[in-house]
């Protein structure tokens, strides 16, 4: 995507910045943009090592799996077509407690490995089942205890109260992930007709 | 109302460390050693998304300082001052769903210009730790299985991430 993305930003802001007169504000973007993103960068290596190594401590212990325990009846709820299958479950809910404490390195091989286990018990190869549909939207949805991106950014940029915005980001995100989950629940009806 | 939800969102961080901690102490673990490994990790992380960060800045700074993300969002504000949505936003709500790394550039952007502790400041923030990069999640599950008939599946996902954004900014209103 950004192959074809950043190449068009780029020679198109360039022409249109000649084109307007605005050769300078160009200048001066091309080095204040390298400036923010190291800028960035060093405000980030605090907060994304810190987080990295509490979660680390938390994969140590045994933690993930009493978690994984209580989202269990929720997951079984969600995807009823794989009610036999425990291994299956039990993979699903890893991932989302993953995204939830927010480790993105381990949550996308876990959601892989039971988008495989989803695919065993899939009736047409070639096609996702209704619980792999059910499995991809959870993962577009941010699930996510501490949203540590966004904290970093406002920490870099000098907000008066960085962590403000999470428990804002938590109803935005379940909000919008029950929207997703009826709107997946209604394209699955809606197919079988 | 305001200072309890500020409260309880401050809370987050210092109650999700102690508990983990907790854990940790409670099943004997070397918390410092085990720390160390994953903090190390996370070093690792930052650098390599660094060069990322570098090139889709520089896109994301030229787009605004050479005027197109403005000429954009004018052409949009008649849309998203009937849909109550504040036009400075829109750059990000479209990058959102496409690429992590572009929509942090916008985030980043919005907020140096508009001031972090603002209205829009706050919206960008919630609309970046509420939703997630659709497309790229999408298309690494279903690779991963070989399935190129999704059946829709993005239809919802973005329905999804447009809720995300709408409350987002009621949210933000309300709040401020």
């Amino acid at each position: 995507m950004l192959n074809i993305l950043w190449p068009i930003f780029i020679t198109l802001s360039i022409v249109y910045a000649i084109y307007t007169g605005r050769v300078n504000e160009i200048n001066n973007e091309i080095f204040d943009a390298l400036e923010s993103a190291v800028g960035l960068s060093i405000t980030f290596l605090g907060t994304i090592s810190l987080w990295n190594g509490i979660m680390e401590i938390a994969k140590s212990t045994t933690l993930i799996n009493k978690l994984t325990n209580i989202l269990n009846p929720i997951v079984k709820r969600l995807f009823p077509e794989l009610k036999n299958n425990q291994k299956v479950n039990q993979e699903i809910s890893i991932n989302i407690i993953a995204n939830i404490l927010g480790l993105g390195n381990a949550a996308t091989p876990l959601g892989i490995k039971a988008m495989k286990s989803m695919q065993e018990e899939n009736k047409r190869k070639d096609e996702l089942s209704n619980s792999m549909m059910m499995f991809i939207l959870l993962n577009t949805a941010s699930l996510q205890l501490i949203p540590t991106n966004v904290i970093a950014i406002r920490t870099s940029l000098g907000s008066q109260n960085p962590t403000s915005i999470i428990i804002p980001v938590w109803i935005s995100s379940i909000v919008a992930a029950v929207v997703g989950i009826l709107a997946v629940k209604v394209l699955i009806k809606k197919g079988r007709k | 109302m305001i200072n309890i939800l500020n409260y309880f969102s401050s809370l987050a961080i210092p109650l999700t460390i102690i508990v983990i901690i907790f854990y940790g102490l409670k099943e004997k673990k070397k918390t410092f050693d085990v720390f160390l490994v994953g903090a190390k990790e996370g070093i690792e992380i930052v650098l390599k998304m660094l060069p990322t960060l570098i090139g889709i800045f520089l896109a994301i700074g030229l787009l605004r300082s050479s005027g197109i993300i403005d000429f954009i969002v004018n052409l949009l504000t008649p849309i998203t001052n009937f849909i109550k949505v504040p036009s400075e936003i829109m750059p990000l709500a479209l990058l959102r769903p496409i690429s992590g790394s572009a929509s942090m550039a916008v985030a980043v952007d919005i907020m140096n210009n508009y001031g972090v502790d603002t209205l829009i400041g706050a919206i960008s923030s919630v609309i970046m730790g509420s939703t997630e990069t659709t497309f790229y999640t999408i298309a690494i599950y279903t690779s991963c299985v070989g399935i190129k008939k999704t059946r829709g599946i993005l239809l919802p996902a973005l329905v999804a991430d447009i809720a995300g954004i709408l409350i987002s900014v009621v949210i933000c209103r309300i709040l401020s």
